[in-house]
């Protein structure tokens, strides 16, 4: 027999878990401004994460998929992609959508029960959050291939997390991707649970990213604790995909720190050990120690960040409570761009209401 | 002006709509090179090329979905899924995304998309490819479904569905593709969607129907009015939403209703129509509203598909039950 094809997963890092630099940093990394904007980007998710939370434990919001643990991932995504870029996600993406210009009292109107938390002033045309899972890569596959047909030098993100892989529009549109030779990154966060489901689980594939293979799309795996990595391989991805050399996948390796959501209880099915073990290779913890250590970074400087974001999240979130909810007739008004006459007795019934 | 089939007048509109508009792109399984395996998007690949003429992968999700993505950013898909046996793998897309991006979004993106899928039994077909989904389509929120019953109303509402802000599922009766010829001109004229067709007057009956079992519907008129008696026909057109109004003022004419469809009986369009009649109706009416429709059942295979279409036979005889209630 001879080989009729083969392949080789390329894993990227740059930064160790103790923050110490383990690979020839890229270019950007070398400028501390913008490392220090990212870390930056990356303690504001962290702090409106904890507000939300607290808001859904204090019966102010509605459930929430905590983010905690995936920073590095949002804010490496959210500040390579291009303003005109489109992004697609999934339920636990905030942090790349706050990078992205959407605002913490929209997300959390959102999360509080109301439509018009996903009518963000900006992006325009990015999508609202997808709970169903993995339906996403084919509204990409869509949006990519209008891009190309347009001829624009533009790109879409999809972001799935690894137990979407295990669907078949992961697959179709990843095969759409390829075949039609779109400008489209899918990014896989890892984080080695899907509610109760282990990685090991989900599927037997050595990596996720080889998945992209199937789809005869470039894959590659990286630390999604590690900002550096992140930043620099969706950077690439979305460079070759601007520039029409077509879809890239990217699985991020890391951890949810927290529960699925607000309504789960990760305690039920996973050991204490194995997140108590996870917390020491976090993404913000490894940055503020590579910073420190340059020097770019210290205790004062931390102190005001901590307290900056705590006033912009507690800004955010009394704008939010004190937004009164839409007039009833709003389930009507966005159905159809004109409601039709069959509706409009229904619509009136609920006025006023 | 041509006299062309009801899949001639698709693949007309499709043509029109193309060369109308530079946003308008067809996707879906063999619509290029083949021109469709009932040859609806014939012609379109040479004339508009493979940018705009899409051979897809072989996956129905992908097609639904792709063209939600599409739509968003401001193209007009026109999707085909081969048979609508096929389209039920595409509900997720159509349910939980198509009809809910603008709502979602509070206008902030639309889905400007058609789904054209072939409907219906009576083609002696393997299984799966005798489907009325109809009803299920029906029941989504935030969508047209639409199902025209001549090649006339095939060329312009098809041209309306293409040209809605909204998505469309635009269900075309297998059975009639090839049945008989109209002559369609190609005026680019689009006809009104959310309305019902008034076929034929008449002052004893209302006989409403859709898709491929208007045929048979107005041959039964034909033969009832060499009996004396004038039924109103009335073609449904959209199914949703329905022009209730139409239908309703036909019936406080005639005081009679008889509804035809292929699809099974329970939960079906004819049920809901037949449920708005009671509500809106009651004093108009003088016998009970009858619907014909296929019973409960799996789609037979070829053998016995001719038991399972409700025929001429059953309309006739629902039309003399009403007409002999009172």
């Amino acid at each position: 027999m001879t080989t009729a094809a083969s392949f080789q997963i390329e894993y990227l890092q740059f930064l160790d878990p103790q923050g110490k630099v383990v690979n020839s940093l890229p270019a950007f990394a070398k400028d501390a401004a913008k490392l220090v904007e990212l870390y930056r980007a990356m303690v504001l998710m962290r702090t409106y994460d904890a507000k939300a939370i607290a808001l859904q434990r204090t019966g102010q919001l509605g459930t929430y998929a905590s983010m905690l643990g995936k920073e590095a991932v949002e804010a490496g995504i959210g500040a390579a992609m291009a303003k005109d870029d489109v992004f697609l996600c999934t339920y636990r993406e905030n942090g790349v959508q706050i990078m992205r210009g959407v605002t913490i009292q929209e997300l959390l109107l959102y999360w509080g029960g109301d439509e018009r938390g996903s009518d963000f002033a900006v992006p325009r045309k990015d999508f609202p959050v997808c709970i169903t899972i993995a339906s996403q890569c084919l509204h990409a596959a869509g949006v990519a291939y209008a891009m190309k047909l347009r001829k624009q030098k533009r790109a879409a993100v999809c972001m799935i997390g690894d137990g979407a892989t295990s669907k078949g529009d992961f697959y179709e549109g990843l095969n759409a991707a390829g075949t039609w030779q779109l400008p489209l990154v899918f990014f896989i966060t890892n984080n080695q649970w899907a509610i109760s489901v282990p990685r090991a689980t989900q599927s037997a594939a050595q990596t996720l990213a080889q998945k992209a293979i199937a789809g005869g799309v470039p894959g590659l795996q990286i630390d999604g604790n590690d900002v550096i990595a992140v930043h620099h391989a969706v950077t690439e991805a979305l460079a070759k995909a601007h520039a029409g050399g077509g879809p890239t996948v990217i699985e991020a390796v890391t951890y949810r720190l927290a529960d699925h959501t607000t309504a789960d209880d990760a305690s039920r099915y996973r050991p204490p050990e194995q997140v108590a073990d996870a917390w020491k290779r976090e993404p913000i913890l490894r940055l503020r120690n590579y910073l420190g250590e340059t020097g770019a970074w210290d205790k004062a400087r931390e102190e005001a960040l901590l307290k900056q974001c705590n006033e912009q999240v507690q800004a955010a979130a009394q704008a939010y409570i004190d937004t009164p909810p839409p007039p009833p007739e709003q389930m009507f008004d966005h159905l159809y761009a004109t409601l039709p006459a069959a509706y409009l007795a229904q619509r009136a019934a609920i006025v006023g209401k | 002006m041509a006299q062309i089939t009801l899949v001639e007048a698709v693949n007309l509109a499709l043509h029109r709509a193309m060369a109308d508009d530079g946003d308008v792109v067809v996707l879906g399984q063999d619509v290029g090179r083949d021109g469709g395996v009932f040859r609806a998007t014939l012609g379109l690949l040479d004339k508009f090329g493979p940018e705009r003429v899409i051979d897809t992968p072989l996956a129905e999700n992908l097609i639904a979905g792709a063209s939600i993505g599409m739509a968003a950013e401001g193209l007009r898909p026109v999707a085909e899924i081969q048979f609508s046996g096929f389209s039920y793998t595409v509900l997720d897309q159509i349910l939980n995304h198509a009809g809910r991006l603008r709502h979602r979004t509070r206008g902030r993106l639309s889905c400007p998309m058609v789904l054209r899928t072939p409907c219906g039994a009576g083609i002696h077909p393997p299984e799966h490819h005798s489907e009325s989904p109809d009803a299920m389509f029906a029941h989504i929120p935030g969508i047209r479904v639409v199902y025209p019953s001549s090649p006339k109303r095939a060329y312009g509402l098809l041209l309306a569905a293409i040209r809605d802000p909204d998505p469309v599922i635009f269900l075309e009766p297998t059975r009639l593709y090839r049945l008989f010829k109209e002559e369609v001109a190609d005026d680019g004229q689009s006809l009104a969607l959310d309305a019902c067709y008034t076929l034929r007057e008449g002052t004893d009956v209302t006989l409403v129907s859709w898709g491929a079992m208007i045929y048979e519907t107005l041959q039964v008129a034909d033969e009832l009015s060499e009996q004396g008696i004038a039924a109103e026909v009335i073609d449904v057109a959209t199914l949703k939403p329905i022009d209730f109004d139409t239908i309703l003022a036909s019936v406080a004419k005639t005081g009679r209703c008889v509804i035809v469809t292929e699809a099974p009986r329970h939960c079906s369009i004819a049920s809901e129509i037949s449920a708005h009649l009671a509500e809106h109706g009651l004093l108009t009416l003088l016998a009970p509203v009858l619907r014909v429709t296929a019973p409960d059942v799996v789609v037979p295979l070829s053998r016995l598909e001719h038991h399972y279409l409700p025929g001429k036979a059953q309309i006739t005889a629902a039309v003399r039950k009403v007409l002999e209630f009172a």
